[in-house]
């Protein structure tokens, strides 16, 4: 059984703006019955670019329905150019989120609200963009790499949670990935986060008490952090460490490794003679 | 049942109509089994008196199970559930059948069959499996032609666990001997719902699930016809004369030897006083809810279970609603398994998509009271009908699908 927020349930059970808008003038329907769910939205725009009135009708689960549920509530009162900024992520967050394998039912919901828009400012509906990469789905790749990037998605099965795409036959999967990984690639790299001097030596010195000292004490050896400059972290041997010729391997190739796993991947360990 | 449940946080009365899935254990079982959790806690393989009664009662359970199949003693290994049955099986057959690389089994498999299948697949033996047609029934024709003198073993579910249909298992491992291919059933489903009689068949092995007849989980059943080539799959001790290792799980083996003469009292109940509650919830819910029908042909099939697709809606949604009136069942719909398809089974017998997303299966016990089957005919319809009324699929008052 799905674990559903009390929103999601609450928002199933009753949910809200249920039918259709009469003399609508933004209406969109995504999805299909193949699919397994789909959605049509209805949405009354006054002069003034602002949504008076907006209504779905749903066929699909619990989180399809509590999807369409909650974004026709977020639109209520919205102007075009604020609904225009709502994300499925937002659509999620409103229910006080969805299970992984149910976000398509977000994505759908955003889908819904973009043809709905485009509908309303009289743009062509938009015949299908790019080329179908899932077959089982009709998912395309501009569909695929959207979802990527605005969702952080990095495995197939993130990509599938999100857009249905490889949850079938699951022939695309190479071709999700190599989309995964073009996209990834193309992202800018995100800065890591800054580790002041402080917090670096505080870590460093907590590994050393948890993950090494243990192991090395087994041995009847030990080591002391002496300082840390920059990345290079100086250390001291202690006990049979000090005159075991297999010191030097064991501050590079366990400690070094240690260090670099669960405190900074950059760091080098030095051992200074006192 | 008038048992509390949890549907919807309140306090509902549970009415369990998910019998595929799991059942009650019996009270009778219960009572039978529980001194052997903590009084006679005994190892039936020990020397001592103390581990000897329990080895005792360990043998009754194992004639027990043999009465209900019409078989003997010495061809039941008792196992840990149907999947280790069903594994064990297929393992034996292509150790023993040296040198063969095929194995042949249904499009509608339980996953404890499908699965390894689809593993072997993948591991240079050829699987065929044969096809349905829409009622569920098996292509005879395709099966007789699937068998050659390079097929190790046939497993053929005996009952489907979504529809109830029931494939001609016994005709079909006819067929298999006449051609000296081994067969397999996975009768999970069947033991303890129809009558199974395995002195008047030539299957050579069969599984069974204590859990799906009142026994408790945790405990199932391998019949191996005196004679088969055997080998095991868990390797071990000297239990079960060696042909599966592991300490016997003394209380829930006396369970189901409880579980088993009780089925076979309760078989005509089954199949009179279950199967008129069924063909009643059947018949009133597709005669209140247009656009309803039942999947799975009518006249073959167990007596417990109905399998009924609502058009234009989707299961899971209904499943939950039902839930909050403590009504519990399962669907083949994609959402409810996390899956993004529905149910492998509807889909090989080629239910259209507009009727598979909302299929509900619904399966009976003889525990299900006239009153239970009353309250889900009278709160089904509305269900069904405030979904379609969400639906964009749906016209309000018609019955004709608009199309999107």
């Amino acid at each position: 059984m799905w674990e559903y927020t009390d929103k999601v349930k609450e928002h199933f059970l009753n949910p809200r703006n249920v039918g259709e808008v009469e003399d609508a003038n933004a209406v969109a329907e995504v999805g299909s019955m193949a699919c397994g769910d789909a959605l049509k939205l209805t949405l009354k725009v006054d002069e003034n670019n602002k949504i008076m009135d907006a209504k779905f009708q749903t066929f699909g689960c619990a989180s399809a329905i509590a999807s369409g549920s909650a974004l026709t509530e977020m639109l209520k009162g919205k102007t075009i150019e604020e609904a225009e900024k709502i994300t499925n992520q937002d659509i999620a967050d409103y229910l006080g989120g969805l299970p992984k394998e149910k976000m398509h039912c977000s994505v759908l919901g955003r889908e819904a609200l973009e043809g709905a828009i485009a509908n309303y400012k009289g743009e062509p509906r938009k015949e299908q963009e790019g080329n179908i990469v899932c077959e089982c789905f009709g998912v395309t790749d501009l569909e695929i790499e959207r979802a990527v990037m605005e969702n952080n998605l990095t495995t197939v099965e993130d990509v599938t949670n999100y857009t249905k795409a490889g949850g079938g036959c699951e022939s695309c999967h190479e071709k999700i990935h190599e989309i995964i990984s073009r996209v990834r690639a193309e992202a800018k790299p995100v800065a890591p986060p800054k580790l002041s001097n402080i917090q670096k030596i505080k870590m460093i010195e907590e590994v050393i008490e948890r993950e090494i000292r243990p192991s090395l004490k087994h041995d009847g050896g030990d080591i002391e952090l002496i300082d840390v400059i920059g990345n290079r972290v100086l250390l001291a041997t202690r006990g049979t460490c000090a005159v075991c010729k297999a010191s030097q391997q064991t501050l590079k190739n366990f400690v070094e490794t240690k260090l670099r796993e669960l405190v900074w991947p950059e760091l080098v360990v030095e051992e200074v003679v006192q | 049942m008038a048992r509390v449940g949890c549907g919807g946080g309140g306090t509902v009365k549970t009415i369990y109509l998910d019998n595929n899935a799991t059942t009650q254990v019996a009270p009778e079982v219960l009572e039978a089994s529980l001194p052997y959790f903590h009084d006679l806690y005994g190892n039936p393989s020990s020397a001592h008196s103390f581990g000897g009664q329990v080895s005792r009662k360990i043998k009754e359970a194992r004639e027990q199970v043999a009465g209900l199949l019409g078989a003997e003693p010495e061809e039941i290994i008792f196992t840990s559930c149907g999947t280790e049955s069903d594994n064990t099986a297929i393992m034996s057959a292509l150790a023993t059948e040296r040198g063969k690389r095929h194995v042949v089994t249904s499009r509608v498999e339980h996953p404890a069959i499908k699965s390894l299948c689809e593993h072997l697949s993948r591991q240079d033996y050829l699987v065929t499996e044969i096809p349905v047609d829409g009622e569920g029934k098996l292509d005879m024709e395709r099966y007789e032609k699937s068998l050659t003198p390079d097929t190790a073993i046939v497993s053929l579910m005996w009952a489907n666990n979504e529809t109830g249909v029931l494939f001609p298992v016994e005709k079909a491992a006819e067929m298999a001997k006449e051609r000296g291919v081994l067969f397999h059933t996975d009768a999970v489903q069947a033991v303890g719902k129809i009558p199974v009689d395995m002195k008047k068949n030539s299957i050579d092995m069969l599984s069974l699930s204590g859990h799906k007849l009142h026994a408790p989980k945790g405990v199932g059943v391998l019949y191996v016809r005196q004679g088969t080539k055997f080998s095991p799959f868990l390797i071990g001790g000297h239990q079960e004369k060696g042909r599966r290792g592991g300490t016997e799980n003394t209380a829930g083996i006396i369970a189901l030897g409880k579980a088993c003469e009780l089925a076979a009292l309760n078989m005509e109940i089954e199949n009179t006083r279950v199967k008129q509650l069924r063909d009643k919830l059947e018949n009133e819910i597709c005669s209140k809810i247009p656009n309803s029908r039942i999947n799975g042909n009518p006249l073959n099939r167990l007596p417990n279970t109905a399998n009924i697709s609502f058009e234009f809606v989707e299961g899971e949604a209904i499943l939950l609603m039902m839930d909050e009136l403590g009504i519990c069942a399962s669907s083949g719909s994609a959402c409810t398994s996390g899956s993004l398809q529905p149910s492998h089974v509807l889909r090989a017998m080629g239910v259209p998509f507009t009727m598979s997303h909302g299929s509900i299966r619904f399966s009976l016990s003889i525990y299900n009271t006239q009153e239970e089957i009353d309250f889900v005919i009278e709160k089904l319809p509305p269900i069904i009908e405030k979904l379609r009324n969400m639906s964009p699929y749906w016209k309000t008052g018609g019955q004709e699908r608009v199309s999107l």
